[in-house]
């Protein structure tokens, strides 16, 4: 029996070799409970050590392996060969980032904006809380599961390459980036929320945003980006008429 | 070449270096942290049990109690006053987390949770829901960023220590976006690489664990140590060695062979599921052995059965477990058992440190799964290492932060000529590598030899075979041959450089076991199956000479200052 294989078509760019990226397809060993990743690596070290993409956990927490798959953002070990079997996949680096080299994009831009929400808990006696036995903030299952679900965040941009409002306006802080902040806003630990609102209150974009919902859509962690973002419209909003209504008040 | 000062530099950013980081930089010296991955990518991010410290006492718990399982857990090769330190420390630091915003699973009055894990006499694992070593970590890199004396990294590959005058003075880095080398100069280095776990064919470990950190100390003249005590997981899924976490038994998951037996009551009836990993890990084997194994379609596996936990608890505490046997394997657990087999998960040794994290090498340390400093002797104890991280991350980079207050700034010059070496020694070794060999195909053959002779049960002839076969895989590695002569994420080439490391570390975990001629913990002789304290209440030290690992012994630390030492004794359950 001849082992069955497929077709992958990937795209590669060298920098300083390639002028512009190109297409190069590989044809690798078919197996059912192979992930797109796996055929990957499988290239990498049997046909072609030149290709280059990143990853490690191949078990979808890490968030490193997000790529176009078939022309949507995927984690490439959450994406089955079987899913495309037997037409070729097609594998692409993410939408919407600068792309470094082959599948590597270059995620600066989310690095920057995520620094910039404070995404740490935020209290004035932080610092001289007492530690060990006995001395955590309490925080009730209720409390917990206010935020949990937009603390699942990965990191993994696949939300950025599928949203329409970052590809036309890269100042927008984004869905993560968002999500993150509300989930730091959402915490009965923190007190944060007045420095964190005005960074994206203020930010470009938040308000273009037409609640499309593809980032939900995408996000592997069912982190619902979407959700956050127009939940911090509507606090945003309020925050603007309690200010307008009582300019001193909870400054 | 470029020039980076700091006083103190780390290498890796998991949950320990980013522990360290934080230590050092709230001494106020600067810190670099250096990273071969984004910080959150680091393989903490994948551990999903929890992480222990006696943080309630309703529960029966007390110092005592953690610090004699940890030591019975290790077969008595901890040494006790790290031990000790480290339950005392435990609580604050996992409670210092919670201040930091880690989504702890809580109790319903608002308390923390605790849960079951094995070798812990009582419920001592604070977890958040099955995703806890990625809370802790996102938590932790989000803090990190708050401080402004933390200066990252990310993406550079460390290739090199720089040792002058008898001394650690910082690293050599490969800048993956340029491709460029430059010299991070520093009065002390830490390193928190993690672990070696892809040493072997099937592990829970991440692509990235490639046990670096261990190469570069043990280059740098530094002794790895306890090598020979890798730790087999018992439930890893088939096939792909996903981890199914140890808290699915915390939680009441049942192990059965063939026939539906909870096999384990013919070997640890007081304890069941909830025995230490080396002793379920072996169990498993021996039923695989005598033909109660499951035939599957990657070799043999027992059953890991939640079906009686509920579909209620497992969507609670366990939805990864869930998420991940449905995914990966096509099994929802709440309606079938899931096939798993022994794993290798974590490594006990590491760089030979003491409870400060300094190694003998002046101005080196390490900390986290890269370090050897006493605390897991011969068997690690599940939930013990996400606290060892925290607990020895913090304490390292704060000595290391003061001893880099008193430490006078090193020579330019001689650092820059070592620089200079390491940059043409990578370019002479692998820029014009034309040989007949492929990285993969060696780290894979690698990885196969580990797997086959360096197993859960082992004999001094399995070892012996390694050995000779480590000899080859070195010899076809001097015909290894680069493609790749992109600068920029030049991914071959740093693959090239990891394999390096992996086959001499790899010979430092074949030596000592073989040298060891005992069972205790995670090695399990055939042809020596007693513990032999009388020869062997060591901890082995690989040191590296032209000839490979040479092994000396160190006695056990086995004296505490407050809490009761436990003297060794048979490890009974
Ligand atoms: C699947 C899984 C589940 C686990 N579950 C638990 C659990 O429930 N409880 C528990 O206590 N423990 C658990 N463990 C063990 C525990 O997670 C690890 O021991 C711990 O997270 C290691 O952390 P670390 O900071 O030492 O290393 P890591 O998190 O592995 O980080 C290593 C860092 O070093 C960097 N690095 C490595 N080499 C280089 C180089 N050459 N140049 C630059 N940077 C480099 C990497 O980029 C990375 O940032 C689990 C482990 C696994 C694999
Ligand atoms: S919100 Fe979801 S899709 Fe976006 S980065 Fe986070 S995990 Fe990925
Ligand atoms: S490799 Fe970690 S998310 Fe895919």
């Amino acid at each position: 029996m001849t082992e069955s294989t497929i077709k992958l078509a990937v795209t590669r760019y060298r920098p300083g070799q390639d002028r512009e990226p190109t297409v190069q397809t590989y044809t690798v060993p078919y197996h059912d409970d192979w992930v797109v990743l796996d055929a990957l690596q499988y290239v990498k070290d049997n046909i072609d050590g030149t290709l280059s993409f990143r990853w490690s956990c191949h078990m979808g927490v890490c968030g490193s392996c997000g790529m176009m798959v078939d022309g949507t953002p995927k984690l490439t070990c959450a994406a089955f060969l079987r899913e495309s079997y037997p037409r070729e996949v097609r594998v692409e680096p993410l939408a919407n980032f600068p792309v470094v080299r082959d599948l590597i994009v270059d995620i600066d831009d989310f690095m920057h904006k995520l620094s910039e929400v404070k995404p740490y808990i935020i209290r004035e006696d932080l610092d001289s809380l007492p530690l060990g036995l006995g001395h955590e903030l309490r925080q009730t299952p209720a409390e917990l599961e206010d935020f949990k679900q937009f603390g699942m965040c990965i990191n993994c941009m696949l939300c950025y390459s599928a949203c329409p409002v970052y590809a036309m306006e890269p100042k927008f802080l984004g869905p993560a980036a968002i999500a993150l902040a509300h989930r730091y806003n959402m915490d009965s630990r923190d007190q944060g929320r007045n420095q964190r609102m005005p960074v994206i209150g203020s930010s470009e974009g938040i308000w273009e945003c037409t609640f499309v919902g593809e980032c939900s859509v995408v996000c592997p962690k069912h982190v619902d980006p979407a959700a956050a973002i127009q939940r911090t419209k509507l606090a945003t909003t309020n925050d603007w008429f309690k200010s307008m209504l009582m300019p001193w008040g909870n400054r | 070449m470029d020039v980076i000062k700091h006083d103190v530099l780390i290498v890796g950013g998991g949950l320990a270096g980013l522990r360290a980081a934080i230590a050092a930089a709230v001494e106020g010296v600067s810190v670099g942290l250096v990273s071969k991955v984004y910080p959150m990518r680091s393989h903490t991010v994948s551990a999903e049990g929890g992480a222990a410290a006696v943080v309630r006492t309703d529960t029966g718990d007390s110092l005592q109690l953690h610090f004699e399982d940890t030591i019975k857990g290790s077969d008595f090769l901890a040494d006790q006053n790290v031990a000790e330190y480290f339950v005392q420390e435990a609580a604050n630091e996992l409670i210092q987390m919670e201040h930091w915003g880690c989504p702890w699973s809580r109790e319903p009055d608002g308390s923390v949770a605790v849960r079951a894990f094995g070798g812990m006499s009582v419920h001592r694992t604070m977890f958040a829901s099955d995703k806890s070593g990625f809370h802790m970590l996102h938590a932790i890199f989000q803090t990190s960023l708050k401080y402004d004396k933390i200066v990252r990294y990310d993406e550079n590959f460390v290739t090199s220590l720089l040792v002058d005058d008898g001394r650690c003075q910082g690293v050599v880095a490969m800048d993956q976006r340029s491709g460029e080398f430059r010299l991070f100069t520093a009065k002390a280095t830490i390193l928190a690489t993690g672990g070696c776990g892809r040493l072997w064919a099937f592990t829970t470990n991440g692509f990235i664990n490639t046990g670096d950190g261990h190469g570069l100390a043990y280059r740098a003249g530094a002794p790895l140590s306890d090598m020979e005590f890798p730790q087999y997981h018992p439930t890893g899924l088939p096939g792909t060695g996903i981890l199914i976490t140890e808290a699915a038994r915390g939680e009441g998951g049942y192990l059965v062979n063939k026939n539906g037996d909870r096999f384990l009551s013919d070997y640890i009836p007081s304890r069941m599921e909830l025995g230490p990993r080396d002793i379920i890990s072996r169990a498993e084997i021996t039923e695989m052995e005598a033909g109660r194994g499951v035939p599957g379609r990657y070799g043999d596996t027992v059953m890991l059965d939640l079906r009686h936990l509920g579909d209620e608890l497992i969507n609670r505490k366990l939805p990864f477990v869930r998420e991940l046997a449905e995914r990966y394997i096509g099994i929802d657990p709440v309606h079938n058992p899931i096939p798993v087999r022994p794993v290798v998960h974590y490594m006990m040794g590491g760089v030979r440190t003491d409870i400060d994290g300094q190694s003998p090498l002046p101005g080196l340390f390490a900390c986290g799964e890269a370090a050897q400093e006493g605390l897991n002797g011969a068997n690690r104890l599940g939930s013990n290492s996400l606290t060892e991280c925290l607990v020895f991350g913090a304490r390292t980079g704060r000595v290391a932060a003061r001893l880099a207050a008193q430490t006078p700034e090193a020579s330019a010059a001689a650092i820059e000529a070592l620089g200079a070496d390491e940059e043409a020694r990578i370019a002479a070794r692998f820029g014009e590598a034309t040989g007949d060999e492929r990285v993969g195909q060696i780290r894979s053959d690698l990885q196969l030899t580990m797997e086959r002779l360096v197993g859960v049960y082992r004999t001094g002839d399995s070892l012996k075979q390694a050995a000779e076969e480590l000899r080859t895989l070195k010899e076809r590695f001097t015909r290894v041959r680069v493609d790749d002569h992109t600068r920029v994420f030049n991914m071959e080439l740093q693959a090239a450089l990891e394999v390096d490391f992996m086959l001499e570390i790899a010979e430092t975990v074949v030596a000592p076991s073989i040298l060891r001629e005992e069972s205790r913990g995670s090695q399990a002789r055939r042809d020596f199956t007693d513990r032999d304290d009388e020869k062997f209440l060591v901890h082995s030290l690989a040191y590296r000479t032209e000839n490979g690992p040479q092994i000396e012994w160190q006695p056990v630390i086995l004296t505490t200052e407050s809490l009761t030492a436990l003297p060794p004794a048979e490890r009974k359950y």
